[in-house]
This record gives C-alpha cells, structure tokens and sequence, in this order.
C-alpha cells in the first residue's frame, strides 16, 4: 500500500522537524542565533542543528566551551539586547550546571525589573532515559523547570508537533524550554513544509476514547498508544491527551476529557514524587471532582536516580505495559 | 629526562609500565565489547593518555583520594581499581563496582580513594578540594588529585574549586590531561589561552606543563607537587600534553581530528616511550616486554570472563541505596 502525503507535507523525523524550525526562523529573521557544545562544526551531538553552519556561517551558529552558565547567560544577555537566542544545553541533566542563570535570572529578570525587559530565547535540552546513559544522562526534569514562574516549558512527542512547538518559542518572547526525548528523536510523522506553527499552551488529543483519560507527556504518549491498541482488544477505548505544553498548562482541554470518561491516569517519565502528574491531577481533582469515577490514577518512575544496568533500567522505566495494567485497574477497579 | 628516570628504581618503572599495558588492554578490550553492544551506553576510552594517569597516580598513597572524569577508566586501574570490578560493571552486572547502578561514567571505590568517574563535565573539581579539605582537617597527610579534561577548564566549578584551593591552601593538585580536544571540537577553538598551566598564576599556585606521554616526566612533576602539598604548601596545577587515540566516545565512530595529527600522536605512544628507557637501562629486554603484554592480556581475559559469567542485578534491588539506611 502506498500513501501519498498531503500537499505541502511529507514525511521528517523529530529531529528534522527541529531542524527545519530553527533553520526557517534563522532566514526569516537575523536577530536569531544559535549558540552551545558543538552545535555548529559538529551540528550538535544529537543532529538538531546539521547544516545551520554552512548555511548561516559562523556569525550565526557558535560553538561554545563547555560552560553552561555562560552559554545560558549569552542568551539571557543577548535576548536583553534585542537578539532572540536558541541555546542547547545538551542533556537535560546539564541544567544543574546553570541552575541559578536559569532560574534565578532567566525566569525572573521580567518580573524583578517592573517588565521593564524582555527576553525572547529559546533554551534546547535532550531529556529521557532507555539506552543506559545512567543517572547524569538520563533524566526528565520538566517538573523543576514547570515550577518557577517565568518559564515556559514545552515537550513535544512527535515530528509535526515539534517543528510547530520549536517555531511558536523561538516567537515567543518570554524564555521558552523545549525538552526533547531523545526516544522520540528519530519517530517521524507528515509534517507541514514552510511556516507551522503550534500555539504554546494548547493540548493534543491523539486518540480519542470513552473509558479513561490518558494524559500523557513526551515519549510517553507512544507508549499509551501502545496500551491503547492492547486494551481496545479487552473493550477499553482510552482517550490519550498530550498536553504539548506543561507551563502554560491547557487544563481546559485535560479537563473536558475527564468530564468525557470520567477517569484519569497520568503518565511520565519523570519520577512520580513530585512529578508534573501530581500538578495534572490536583487540577482535575478541583476542576472536575464532580465528574471522576474513580480516584485520579498517576504513573512515573520509581523513586531513584536513573540506573545504568538494562536490566535495572527496564524495570524502571514506565512501559506500554505498566499503563495497560494501571488503566485496566482503574477502569476496572 | 634521563636523570628524571634514574630517581626512578626498576621496580617503579617495572610498576608502572604494567599498569599502562593494562590500561591500553582493557581500553582495547572494552572498546571491542562496546562495539559488539556488550557494552551498553557509552565508553569513553582513555588509550594513549596511560601516562599521565599512571605517572600520577604511581606517586600516591592508597589512602589518597582522586575524582575523576567521564574518561575514568585509566584512573581507576591506575589509582589500583580492580579490572574484573570493572568490567563487570561496564556489563552492568551485579558484581560489578557499582552493582551495575554506574556503569562507565559512574565507576567507584571509595576503599581506594577513588571518589568516582564523573558524567559531568567538571563535576570534579569541588570535590576533589572537598577530599583534600578532609586530609587537612583530619591532619592524615593525605592529598586530593583531581583529574581534568583541557576542556573542564571552562567550567566555572573548576576555577571556584582552583581559588579555594590555594586559598585554603588545600593539598590538592590539579592535573589537566590536555588531549587538545573537547567532543568534536579543538581546545583552541574553547579559549583563548592554549597553555593551560598558566592559568594557575592567576590563582597563586604554581603550574606547569610536562609532556603527558612520557610517564618519567609525569611522576617526576606529580612527585614534587605531592610532596609540596602534604607539606602544607598548598596546591598545583600541571598540565600534562597528551592525546586520545580513539574518537570521543567509542571506537570506530566518525573521528574529527586530521589523520596526520592523529599519526604524530600514534608515533608518541606512551608504552614505546616508556619500553624505550626500560630497554636503554637493561630493565626489560624486548622480550620481556612482550610477556608483560601477553600476561596482561590473560588477566584481561580473564576478567571479561567474570563479568560475563556474572550474575544481572536483581530488579528488587532498583531501590535500594537511594538513601543511607
Ligand atoms: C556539564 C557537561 N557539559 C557537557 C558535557 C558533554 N561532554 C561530555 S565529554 C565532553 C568533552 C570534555 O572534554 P575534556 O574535558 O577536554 O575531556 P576529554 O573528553 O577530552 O577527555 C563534553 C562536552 C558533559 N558531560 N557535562
């Protein structure tokens, strides 16, 4: 069988999509720039930005030294400026290393200042764990970033979403992180050619459903995709919802999908303790109380770094079968 | 350098040029494991750098501690680390120094002094002054080493950790294995300053530079630092000229560097520098020098044996050691 894509889009990866995004925005306008840990000669150790260099030249795309707080703090500076900056900070674990430019300064310069400043800047990290990298390579910190006011923190999960969400924060002019998975790097989907755009703040339904809600961040939403397939098989119809964006939050749409099928289950990579789930369910349980079946329902990590071993890593990791047996539980009982 | 070598007994250079043979062998061998994805994740492997961490490390106590660097496997052999330990934990089995929670990145003894392989970039440093503090406190004579790739030295934590050192005047020595490139890219191209060393003026302590494939020179330049340091005089700094023969991470993935800098490098190998003054002052004959090989490579074996034959970690164990109980 063959398809045929859709006029004015055809089939890129994740990466790609980024990729694109970034290049698009650079043509359109020369105040962007792109700056980290060989992201230029080497178009960056994930492949985010191959081929900016040639392209754009050295003016433009800048390999860094290794040194988080001064790459996180050009961009600060420069968006003060009235550049619009694109930084990578590689792994995602990586932001401990500039943790006070992140959240001391980026997220609260704004504010702190009467308003009197703007900074337009996109912020790159690769989040996720499955190929043994350990505890300093591996994690998904989403929930510390949705924490502090001042940031905005999006997480797409496919190629399509990824090129709109890349493009809406390098528009975007408060401090924008895109966490990407780097399970979800080479996934590919149709994705529009020229300028796309996906609002910052709006949900996804990715499939829709009656018996259960399943809110599911990065590439999590593969795997309830999976146990959706399964539980179709035992009658249960799940509904995935991906929120996109953590902070904003579209709670309206999360919340109209509850009232729909009156369960809910979150699910992440992130450890559960303190994860974002925690944050999805409390504004279901005030918004939508009325409407729940049964008690909100949140899947995670376990409560431990990162392990290396596959074996450990597979029992850690949260799976398409842990959110099958967790939907089935809850929907029936 | 002759007379460097003639403080040097030929029980010491014996010592130490075993130790860089079994470096090179388990740098080879892991390299091998990770290519057939026996080896999961990624390793970082340090030949043609043995040298620096042997030179070192051969001038310490058990009792010293050292940090170490995501290119940890030469410091762990050379501080003593046990090579079935440690490829039982690159296969992340649960013999394996960390019961396979670390892996490559992550390798540990602590019974050793070796406060761990690190995944960040300049995750050492304050750590390592944190070591030396203790051996002050607790009056040991004890020092701290902390190994740095060139390009950690643009991490803020290594110039905090550099200033309280000499502050404090903590007994800790800086070594800077200046491989002259950072992932893909040249050290050159990552500051503005090419020698390394001199930035310890800016500290108050003294650095220099040494050539990081002659190990004589390395022990030699380690030694004095040592000693000044568990007299009390503080810190220092030496930055050790060396380069890395295989790509960043791995073995055969698509390397950076230029073939011809990649040969002049080749053609410094530490081993040959060091089998050279082992032959010129009659310690080791050829021969002899090939049995070390042959018998290190059996223990290498060996060694990969166990690990293979060791048992996975027990998933009921993912929670355990989170916190001190
Ligand atoms: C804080 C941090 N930033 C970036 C990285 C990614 N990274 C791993 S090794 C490396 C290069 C390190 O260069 P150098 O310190 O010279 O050590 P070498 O690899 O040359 O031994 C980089 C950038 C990291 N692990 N940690």
């Amino acid at each position: 069988m063959t398809t045929t894509a859709p006029t004015g889009t055809r089939e890129l990866s994740y990466l790609r999509a980024i990729n694109e995004a970034i290049m698009l925005e650079m043509e359109r306008d020369s105040s962007v720039f792109v700056a980290g840990i060989d992201l230029a000669a080497r178009g960056d150790v994930f492949g985010t930005t191959a081929g900016i260099l040639p392209k754009f030249g050295p003016e433009r795309i800048i390999d860094t030294p290794i040194s988080e707080n001064a790459i996180a703090g050009l961009a600060i500076g420069a968006a003060s400026r009235g550049l619009r900056p694109v930084v990578s900070l590689m792994f995602m674990d990586f932001i401990g290393v500039c943790f006070d430019q992140i959240m001391n300064q980026m997220a609260k310069m704004k504010y702190m200042f009467g308003g009197k400043v703007t900074l337009p800047l996109t912020v790159l990290v690769n989040a996720g764990a499955g190929s043994s990298m350990a505890a300093q390579h591996s994690q998904s910190l989403e929930a510390l970033l949705c924490h502090i006011p001042g940031l905005k923190v999006v997480m797409p999960s496919s190629a399509d979403d990824a090129k709109g969400l890349m493009t809406a924060a390098m528009r975007d002019n408060n401090p924008v992180f895109v966490v990407l998975h780097k399970r979800c790097a080479r996934l590919t989907t149709l994705v529009p050619e020229g300028e796309y755009i996906v609002p910052l703040g709006k949900a996804r339904v990715v499939r829709e459903g009656r018996d259960a809600t399943v809110i599911a961040t990065a590439y999590m939403v593969h795997e309830a995709m999976r146990a959706a397939e399964r539980l179709a098989e035992r009658g249960i119809e799940i509904e995935v919802v991906d929120p996109r964006t953590l902070s904003p939050l579209d709670t309206d749409t999360l919340v109209a999908s509850v009232q729909k099928t009156h369960r809910v289950l979150t699910v992440h990579e992130a450890v559960e303790f303190g994860g974002f789930g925690g944050e999805i369910t409390a504004q279901i349980a005030a918004k939508a109380f009325d409407y729940l079946d049964a008690p909100p329902m949140r899947l995670g990590a376990p409560f431990s770094p990162v392990p290396y071993s596959p074996v450990l890593e597979r029992e850690w990791l949260i799976n398409a079968d842990k959110i099958h047996d967790a939907v089935v539980s809850l929907v029936e009982g | 350098m002759v007379d460097q070598a003639e403080q040097l007994d030929s029980e010491q250079l014996l010592y130490m040029y075993r130790k860089m043979v079994t470096i090179r062998e388990f740098e080879e061998a892991a390299g091998r494991l990770a290519e057939q994805a026996r080896i999961p994740g990624a390793v970082h492997l340090y030949a043609g750098e043995e040298a620096v961490a042997v030179g070192v490390c051969a001038a310490l106590d058990p009792t010293d501690a050292i940090t170490s660097t995501h290119r940890g496997h030469g410091h762990c052999i050379a501080k003593g680390g046990d090579v079935k330990l440690m490829f039982a934990e690159l296969l992340g089995k649960a013999t394996g120094y960390n019961h396979g929670k670390g892996g490559s990145m992550h390798i540990a003894d602590v019974d050793i002094g070796i406060l761990g392989a690190n995944g960040i970039v300049g995750g050492g440093p304050p750590i390592a002054i944190g070591a030396a503090f203790a051996a002050k406190y607790q009056k040991n004579g004890g020092v701290a080493v902390c190994f740095s790739g060139d390009g950690s030295t643009n991490e803020g934590t290594w110039h905090e950790a550099m200033n309280m050192a000499a502050l404090m005047k903590l007994p800790a020595i800086f070594i800077v294995e200046n491989n002259h490139w950072g992932e893909y890219t040249r050290q050159e191209a990552q500051g503005a300053i090419p020698q390394l060393s001199l930035r310890a003026a800016s500290y108050g302590m003294p650095g220099i530079t040494v050539d990081g494939q002659d190990v004589v020179a390395v022990n030699a330049a380690a030694r004095e630092a040592i000693d000044r340091a568990r007299r009390g005089e503080g810190p220092s700094l030496i930055e050790c000229d060396t380069y890395r023969f295989y790509n960043h991470t791995g073995m055969s993935e698509g390397d950076a560097r230029p073939r011809e800098e990649r040969e002049h490098w080749r053609a410094r190998d530490p081993l040959t520098i060091l089998r050279g003054v082992l032959e010129q002052r009659a310690i080791l004959s050829g021969t002899g020098a090939d049995r070390v090989v042959d018998d290190v490579r059996k223990e290498i074996e060996e060694a990969v044996r166990f690990a293979e034959a060791s048992p996975e970690p027990d998933p009921a164990d993912l929670l355990t050691d989170v916190y001190t109980v």
